[in-house]
């Protein structure tokens, strides 16, 4: 059944809408607000259309449009099935809770950042919705263009030299693996004379030339996912960068990948059998190394990048076992680590605005009173080791029975070390930073939150985000909040605050994300109809 | 062959130039490394079965492949742009590494901040607080 009837000739203006609305808003850079107001606009216009996207395709029909008009087979199509809408719906999400963080905060009000954020979204959807690989290099490519110029957004004469050189590596990384991308491209084109997902359907599962040369399309993208060995970029380069832009890039880049390689693994290889025992393999090492690489950091963003790498593992754990169950865990996994990533790095940031810095020991005792924010990292923290009820023990639950069905007890013993690793590592940083703003009482005496910090940090209340915090401050945080120095203000915190109320109710109302996320599922197992949508 | 052989001797110099410690040399290695990629593309269209795209028989089965040559021109255009970018952000920066900030030059930037006095502030703050935590991180990466 139907819930919403789309027109699939709408689809390229889910490409095509924020990339104009990008320069509309380079057009109104100088005009104050409006480009925010642009960018905010466009992306709330874009969730609803994700929404709608997700609503025609809980079915598990496939929508499809053949760009131009041109007949199938050479037109370049763009094709939305549930995984792809579900994708899409929580990338725009979390763009939008995160510029809203970027504005509070400080970069969202450089004037390129509206631009530059529309069209890394364009990029983003793109990706998402093309069913062309050399289509998708593009499209990667629009992604990462204006990510490299976020990296580095900064007020003016106040860039600094760490994001310089964090923005080097990840440039020189993101060229090379393009590179690697477009060879791949190249000799599937050598050896299929297309590069349209459509007609390479099952291509690499009957030849393995073919297999080789997607093979090295996927390890590009598995390059750009982070997996080990090939991880050491992700922990150098998110935290160089301002918070808010850590966290808009921990919910994108990375998720954007896996999808590829699940959804690439799913149509040219049709879930080959012969190549998953590769993938558990490299998987279960990503997971391991990703947790034990975050026990020997001492910032927060660090410690947090490289549980991303971890948890990068769990979700790919799904495609390496490509079952129904595996790959509806999978999905799933997907969709809650990319909210409850960037809550975790928004939380964070929140603090690393307030107080100058995300060194752990540094920050020992320095967090005010903050329950609010505590609250969210905690809830967050909790999801992202996977303890009930939070979403992430939804996810990981759904993955482990996955796994033992399938016969992988190795990868599960790894999983469930490693969640266990997850969550000591998490109660470092909660307890060293958060937990003594929970209960002031054991905390209070050695260190009180300065007054007016002496590294010159922000006292709430000043300029016109403080008087909006007065206003929206009632609301979540108790009446006496504004009036208390050295409070973190409730615009930095309530993004942190909505994504962790995500996950809370992602965690207790699973199911009906769970049966979408099996319709996703089933999309991928049997690829006939996404063929059928592709190739009129 | 003469097209393997060239993309075997590209891939060569691009690597031992990314190996190299100077972010110039790393992306002039990036430079040959997509020129082998193109001409692996162009290949890719099977030169050897095929002729020129234009004067020969319009058949096509021995008439050149525009597909892989379009993939080429955009694939050059990308490349371009990325390397112009890694170009800026070698020079960025490269006379103030012990300063811990980007020299204020290097930020020519027309236009004035468009925020308004209180906003413009409150950023300020926020920024010298990145600032005092980046002196301290400061010549951790081997960067050159």
């Amino acid at each position: 059944m139907n819930l919403v009837a789309v027109n699939p000739a709408a689809l390229p203006l889910l490409v095509a809408g924020p990339l104009l609305a990008s320069g509309a808003a380079v057009l109104l850079r100088g005009r104050g607000r409006t480009g925010l107001v642009v960018l905010l606009a466009t992306l709330t216009a874009l969730l609803g259309a994700a929404v709608a996207l997700v609503a025609a395709t809980s079915d598990g029909s496939v929508l499809a449009h053949q760009v131009g008009g041109w007949p199938g087979g050479i037109a370049i199509p763009l094709v939305s099935d549930a995984f792809s809408a579900l994708v899409m719906t929580v990338a725009v999400l979390l763009t939008l809770v995160c510029s809203v963080f970027a504005i509070a905060t400080g970069p969202g009000r450089h004037r390129l950042f509206a631009p530059l954020v529309l069209a890394l979204t364009a990029g983003v959807n793109g990706a998402l919705l093309t069913a062309d690989l050399f289509n998708l290099f593009v499209f990667i490519e629009v992604m990462l263009l204006p990510s490299y110029g976020l990296l580095v957004l900064a007020a003016r004469r106040r860039g600094t030299l760490r994001s310089v050189q964090g923005s080097r590596l990840y440039v020189t990384f993101n060229l090379f693996v393009s590179t690697v991308l477009l060879t791949g491209v190249a000799l599937v084109y050598g050896l299929t004379g297309t590069v349209q997902l459509g007609e390479l359907a099952g291509a690499a599962s009957r030849d393995p030339r073919v297999a080789a040369a997607v093979g090295l399309v996927l390890v590009a993208f598995l390059m750009k996912a982070a997996v080990v060995p090939v991880h050491g970029w992700l922990a150098r380069t998110y935290p160089s960068t301002s918070p808010a832009v850590t966290a808009l890039f921990s919910g994108l880049h990375t998720k954007v990948a896996i999808y590829v390689v699940y959804r690439v693994y799913a149509v040219v290889f049709e879930g080959d059998s012969r190549y998953l025992w590769i993938g558990v393999v490299v998987f279960s090492a990503t997971m391991l190394v990703g947790v034990l690489g975050a026990a020997g950091q001492s910032r927060m963003r660090s410690v947090l990048a490289f549980h991303m790498v971890s948890q990068i593992g769990y979700i790919l754990l799904g495609v390496a076992i490509f079952t129904l169950a595996g790959l509806t865990a999978g999905i799933f996994y997907l969709l809650h680590h990319m909210v409850v990533k960037a809550a975790l790095f928004l939380a964070a940031g929140a603090v690393e605005v307030r107080h100058g810095t995300d060194e752990i020991e540094a920050l020992r005792g320095r967090v005010g009173r903050e329950p609010v924010l505590a609250l969210a990292f905690g809830v967050a923290a909790a999801s992202l080791a996977g303890l009930p009820p939070f979403s992430g023990f939804v996810a990981k639950l759904t993955l482990v029975v996955a796994a033992l069905d399938a016969g992988q007890v190795a990868a599960v013993v790894v999983a469930l070390v490693v969640s266990l690793l997850t969550l000591l590592s998490m109660l470092k940083i909660f307890g060293t930073v958060f937990a003594p703003s929970l209960w002031p009482g054991t905390d209070e005496a050695p260190a009180p939150a300065p007054v007016v910090a002496p590294d010159g940090g922000p006292v709430p209340g000043d300029g016109p985000l403080g008087d909006l915090a007065r206003q929206s401050g009632t609301a979540t945080l108790t009446a006496t909040t504004s009036g208390e120095p050295g409070r973190t203000r409730a615009t930095w915190t309530a993004p942190a605050v909505a994504l962790a109320a995500v996950t809370v109710t992602l965690g207790l109302g699973a199911q009906p994300l769970l049966a979408l996320c099996e319709v996703a599922a089933l999309g991928l197992l049997d690829t006939s109809a996404y063929v059928a949508a592709v190739l009129p | 062959m003469t097209l393997a052989l060239t993309v075997g001797v590209l891939v060569a110099g691009a690597a031992y130039l990314l190996q190299r410690r100077e972010l110039l040399r790393v992306i002039l290695g990036f430079v040959l490394l997509s020129h082998a990629v193109n001409l692996l593309l162009m290949a890719a269209g099977g030169t050897d079965r095929r002729g020129e795209p234009l004067g020969t028989d319009p058949d096509p089965l021995v008439t050149g492949d525009p597909l892989p040559q379009a993939f080429v021109l955009t694939a050059i255009v990308i490349a371009f742009a990325i390397t112009i970018y890694l170009l800026v952000l070698a020079v960025t920066g490269s006379r103030s590494e012990a300063a811990g900030t980007v020299a204020p030059g290097d930020d020519d930037d027309p236009h004035p901040d468009d925020l308004d006095t209180d906003q413009h502030r409150t950023g300020q703050h926020q920024t010298e607080q990145y600032r005092t935590d980046d002196h301290r991180t400061v010549g951790e990466g081997s960067t050159p």
